[in-house]
């Protein structure tokens, strides 16, 4: 069934490569190369119902162009009338018949996927993060780790791992197209979903359920790393000592306003921050806030406005400003938070 | 001669006719008029939502401004565009294709029409007071619960009385299609288009109260501190989505089911055939009807519903295909074996037909749930419900409005501005559309401001808003021809296409009682059978008598008024008590001219047979 | 002239409510109507369902409700929708002035089922600080029951509204239709009721 199902989608992505110029879309964004097991599921599906369909297409164009070429009234026929027929009994029979044995052809494995993806067989041994939606970031909180992060989730590839999902206010819904279809996240129940990375790698994530202005700035990322990397990286993760002092006096000064300022919202280390992002390893990040380019000018600007990245955020007007010398020290603070090896960039390599 | 006189009244008095008519030809056009304003702002709304997604990392409106732009795109064409254009083609046809002098509630149908449009007008003047809706056209909660300003406020109130105006026209044209057909004009002798209209209005009865209820529901949460969809209260905002999505599923059959009647009228007339298979396709539309209240789930199947509701709901879609097939294959046969005429009606329906087949397609594709995990809300569902949408109602209703034309106002819009019309937006359609089934599998959610330039995103896009361009050409193209038509074109004769159905059994321009004697139905085509025995018009069912007809009245507009004012009162309540006078007022007004109706007695006045054979009423 | 014979006829029709083409629009029309505010009223009552729980440590509905008030209330409804009954049996035989009698026991029942109704909300609002704000429960319970008394408040007005305006000139073919679906309205609101009564008070008591 796999090895069918593999020739047919590669026949069906090189007729699509021909049909667009641009391929199909950017490499661990899009659902045409699925590097997971979600997003394989359902690429079968698609492909199985769209075959099926181009197949009825096909058909009505058929007899479509027939018509058109054949019963077009013609100079001279201007008063011919037709015989005027009432129906066709066998006809439309055919055309109830054969339509319900198609959608049968898509129903059956759409209904065995439908349970398939929905699962939860090996929850209690596998990975479990419980990741909340907030506007406009994603937190995971990796219980059994006793970890907790922003806007990046790490994962081990080849494996399945739970996400028990929630939202801290409007709904907001957990889209990684490469490696998985989507699941919302609701404020008063949990929803749970398993993804499993084929391939280490850095995936994109985005939100895809309206959330308010920077709804199309909430994207975060998956990073599937090796099982050994990812135990590193736990490891890395559950040695941060958040009092730890950094080298340079400018980064131990931002160190102190970061924990008299913005640690009523921002946490370090393992204990959730409802407000704002947890930013234990802030400096191995490789966006800031998900979509701003990381660099020091950048997260100095977003200190001292990030209405300016994200309309609408939760940060706007409910901080103190700092002048830009204390962002600049907060800044150095922040960018130096590296507390494992494993990052997006290792693991891209 | 009508013209003429109503030329001579001036313009006060007409507005006065306008204000206060009861006749459905009138208020079909009134409509037309409101619906086309509307169909108009919310495509300059969807220009602006191309024109920012031309490029990445855009900053033509800014991502707040871009939220309004598209909840007000989609609440003002599905509500104040797409539906009050249905409206107006059931206006104008239902009454005459059935054989009727009138609806049955005359009245009621001028409450209808202008509570639309003071609902559209509320709705729209949150523009210009601080901000529209931003929530999306499906008001998600808590997103909208929680949205601040008072755009969503506007968004609850103008569509609340649109919607209770919405439901009148239902429950009008249900009794008019059961009460006022001619002798002889039994169910199954029903134009197609009568069908899919009283089929549509059965979904609107039973749908929009759905929608009523929830409105009422955010409206309390916003405004009067409930918490239905608040979680700290212990609310459930799933709860919002099902009441949503009771209401908005069978919205999207109350859109395509008339489009689908137009169709199957064009078909038989300009094939010079019978419609195929009758009795499947009244059959189809009963069903599509039926199965419209079973599906609302596949909206959700990301909502975390669980494996056995998603494999329902999915399965109970995927059967709709089945009838809508047999519509399909149903056309194509009945143009088979025809002496087909192509015109700017007929390439409408031509064009609508491998579009919406595609719109279909995807339809069943985004039923398959495990699928749809990767489709939802994506670019692939925008992608796919402008094909259903754009592919078949308003392909269906610039079909309609061509071949109906000649019976609304009496000329033939030009053809050749019909033909440059219909190419160049469906060349348009096309481009904007068929790219974003890739976009929205490329990575691309709706509803998006902005995409990174890294995404490679940005081709599909730019084909998409070239598109978007062609279709607003397509569609000043129309508004052109409507207005030369109107300056210049030629009245025609009541029949200009060689019709087979009722409608066209009456003269240009129809008296404001439409049939002198009511005529007497046959059979199906029933001019057609008329015509094939060599007569030129209908056999009366009656001898020539008096007509009793409604009388004009001002009362809908005031209802419709009062309950415009109250709303800005129920909006601003929230900030300053003193506005609850207002809300009182308006109130006041609805309910005293809903007293005067009730007190004062409305007996309609009678043409005589005398008048009538003099030439009355034309 | 023949306007006014055709809605004063010298034989009163057997149904006098369906005896003009405007009165079978009208209770046709009617029916339909009913029709909707069925899905209003079950939508109201799903989300009643789906809410009755979510009290949030607030009150519930088994220390709020008393079943003895909301048992008189029950009967008093019930009753009045009888005597709208008998009110209409009069109609049939162009009977006015019983009709009139009837339709006022009509509103008397149906304003002291009101009265208590108001009553019973100001009881929960004072004694218990169970409020339209207190939970989500709250929210529904007050949304529902309270949708319905607006009803029942409608229809009040609108058959005194009825009985004020004919009181002079008696029954006719063009009101008969109107006294008759504003007793439909009536019955209506009355199965409503029963439903509530169920649904809230009962289920809430034992459930």
């Amino acid at each position: 069934m796999k090895g069918w199902m593999g020739k047919i989608r590669a026949l069906f992505l090189l007729s699509l490569l021909s049909l667009i110029l641009s391929g199909c879309g950017k490499e661990n964004l899009t659902a045409f190369t699925p590097k997971g097991y979600g997003a394989e599921v359902s690429l079968n599906l698609i492909i199985i119902s769209l075959l099926v369909m181009i197949f009825v297409f096909i058909v009505v164009m058929v007899i479509y162009t027939i018509v058109l070429v054949r019963y077009r009234q013609k100079k001279g026929q201007e008063d011919f009338v037709p015989k005027q027929t009432e129906g066709n009994k066998a006809l439309e029979v055919i055309w109830t018949v054969i339509p319900i044995i198609l959608l049968i052809v898509i129903a059956v494995p759409t209904v065995t996927a439908t349970y398939d993806l929905a699962s939860t067989d090996d929850k209690e041994d596998s990975l479990n993060v419980n990741v909340t939606g907030n506007q406009y970031w994603w937190h995971f909180n990796y219980g059994e780790q006793e970890i907790q992060t922003s806007q990046d989730l790490y994962i081990p590839v080849g494996e399945k791992v739970y996400l028990n999902m929630i939202s801290s206010d409007v709904l907001h819904s957990f889209w990684v197209p490469s490696i998985s279809g989507k699941m919302d996240t609701n404020p008063e129940n949990e929803n749970t979903m398993f993804i499993e990375a084929y391939e280490e790698g850095v995936y994109y994530g985005k939100c895809a359920e309206l959330c308010g202005p920077s709804h199309s700035l909430m994207d975060f990322k998956v990073i599937a790393v090796s099982r050994e990397e990812f135990d590193t990286w736990v490891e890395d993760m559950q040695n941060v000592d958040p009092e730890a002092t950094p080298e340079t006096a400018s980064a131990q000064e931002g160190q102190e306003i970061f924990q008299n300022s913005c640690i009523g919202c921002h946490a370090v280390g393992s204990q959730a921050s409802a407000v704002g992002p947890n930013v234990t390893n802030f400096g191995d990040r490789s966006m800031i806030a998900g979509v701003v380019e990381y660099s020091k000018e950048n997260l100095i600007q977003w200190m001292l406005n990030p209405e300016e990245f994200k309309p609408g955020n939760k940060m706007t007007g409910n901080y103190s400003v700092p002048s830009p010398e204390e962002a600049e020290k907060i800044a150095d603070y922040l960018l130096q938070l590296q507390p494992s090896e494993i990052t997006p960039e290792s693991a891209t390599e | 001669m009508s013209t003429t006189i109503a030329q001579k009244r001036g313009i006060g008095s007409m507005l006065w006719d306008y204000l206060t008519t009861v006749d459905h030809k009138k208020i079909a056009v009134l409509y037309l008029l409101g619906g086309g304003f509307f169909f108009i702002i919310g495509g300059l709304e969807a220009l602006a939502i191309r024109i920012q997604l031309i490029k990445p990392a855009n900053d033509f409106v800014s991502a707040g401004f871009y939220n309004e732009l598209l909840t007000m795109h989609g609440t003002t064409m599905i509500f104040l565009a797409a539906m009050p254009l249905v409206f107006a083609l059931m206006n104008a046809v239902v009454p005459l294709q059935i054989g009727a002098r009138d609806v049955a509630f005359p009245f009621l149908n001028s409450l209808g029409f202008w509570l639309f449009l003071f609902g559209g007008l509320l709705l729209n003047a949150s523009w210009f007071l601080g901000g529209a809706p931003d929530a999306g056209w499906t008001a998600y909660a808590p997103l909208s619960t929680t949205s601040p300003g008072h755009g969503v406020d506007f968004y609850v109130l103008g569509l609340q009385i649109s919607g209770a105006g919405t439901l009148i026209a239902g429950i009008n044209f249900l009794v008019t299609i059961v009460n006022m057909r001619a002798p002889g004009m039994t169910y199954m002798r029903m134009p197609l288009f009568t069908w899919t209209t009283f089929i549509v209005s059965a979904l609107i009865l039973f749908a929009f109260p759905a929608l009523t209820v929830g409105l009422f529901l955010l409206m309390f949460d916003r405004l009067f501190g409930s918490g239905f969809f608040d979680a700290s209260m212990g609310g459930n905002s799933v709860i919002w989505e099902h009441l949503f999505w009771i209401f908005g599923h069978p919205e999207v059959y109350i859109l395509i089911l008339p489009a689908f009647g137009v169709f199957s009228e064009i078909l038989p007339t300009f094939s010079r055939k019978r419609l195929f298979g009758y009795t499947a396709m009244v059959f189809a539309t009963v069903l599509i009807g039926f199965l419209g209240f079973m599906v609302w789930a596949h909206h959700m199947f990301t909502v975390g519903l669980g494996p056995a509701a998603n494999s329902i709901f999915a399965i109970a879609t995927m059967a709709i295909a089945v009838p809508t097939g047999i519509k399909i294959f149903n056309w194509l046969f009945t143009m088979w074996g025809g002496s087909i005429r192509i015109n700017s009606a007929m390439l409408w329906t031509l064009g609508f037909i491998p579009s919406f087949t595609i719109g279909g397609m995807t339809g069943v594709m985004v039923a398959a749930a495990p699928a749809d995990y990767q489709y939802h809300d994506s670019y692939f569902i925008v992608a796919h419900f402008h094909y259903v949408i754009v592919g078949g109602v308003v392909f269906g209703i610039f079909a309609g409005l061509h071949y109906w034309w000649p019976k609304m106002f009496g000329k033939i819009l030009d053809e050749t501005l019909g033909k440059i019309t219909f190419w160049t937006f469906f060349i348009g359609f096309h481009l904007t559309f068929f790219i974003q089934h890739f976009l929205g599998l490329m990575g691309m959610p709706r509803r998006y401001w902005t995409y990174g330039a890294d995404q490679q995103l940005e081709l599909g896009n730019v084909i998409s808003t070239i598109g978007a361009f062609f279709m607003a050409i397509g569609a000043i193209v129309f508004i052109y021809n409507v207005i030369i038509t109107t300056a210049k074109g030629e009245m025609v004769s009541g029949d200009p296409w060689d019709g087979r159905t009722l409608e066209w059994a009456t003269p240009n321009p129809t008296p404001h009682y439409n049939f002198a004697q009511t005529p007497l139905v046959r059979g199906l085509d029933p001019l057609w059978i008329e015509k094939t025995e060599g007569r030129k018009g209908m056999t009366p069912a009656e001898p020539l008598g008096d007509i009793h007809m409604p009388n004009p009245s001002i009362l809908p507009f005031i209802m419709s008024l009062g309950l415009f004012i109250a709303g800005f009162g129920f909006i601003y309540q929230i900030d300053d008590p003193r506005w609850l006078i207002v809300a009182i007022v308006g109130m006041g007004i609805l309910l005293g001219a809903m007293f005067i109706r009730s007190v004062k007695d409305d007996h309609g006045h009678h043409i005589h047979k005398e008048d009538l054979e003099k030439g009355a009423g034309l | 002239m023949s306007q006014e014979h055709t809605l004063n006829p010298e034989v009163f029709p057997d149904e006098p409510e369906k005896a003009t083409l405007e009165g079978k629009n009208k209770f046709l029309g009617f029916w339909f109507f009913l029709g909707g505010e069925t899905v209003l009223f079950a939508c109201l009552f799903g989300t009643y369902l789906a809410l009755q729980g979510s009290t949030v440590g607030e009150n519930t509905a088994e220390n709020l409700f008393g079943l003895e008030l909301v048992f008189i209330m029950t009967m008093l409804l019930l009753t009045s929708s009888l005597t709208s009954v008998y009110a209409m049996y009069h109609m049939k035989n162009n009977d006015f002035a019983k009709m009139q009698v009837w339709l006022g026991i009509t509103v008397v029942l149906g304003l002291a089922f009101l009265g208590l109704e108001i009553y019973e909300f100001y009881h929960y609002i004072t004694h218990y600080d169970f409020t339209f704000r207190s939970s989500a429960f709250g929210s529904a319970f007050y949304t529902l029951v309270g949708f319905h008394g607006g009803h029942v408040l409608f229809g009040l007005l609108w058959i005194i509204t009825l009985m004020a305006r004919n009181a002079k000139r008696g029954l006719n073919l063009y009101n008969a239709p109107k006294f008759y679906i504003a007793s439909l309205y009536w019955h209506f609101i009355d199965v409503v009721w029963v439903f509530i009564f169920t649904v809230v008070y009962l289920m809430g008591k034992v459930g």
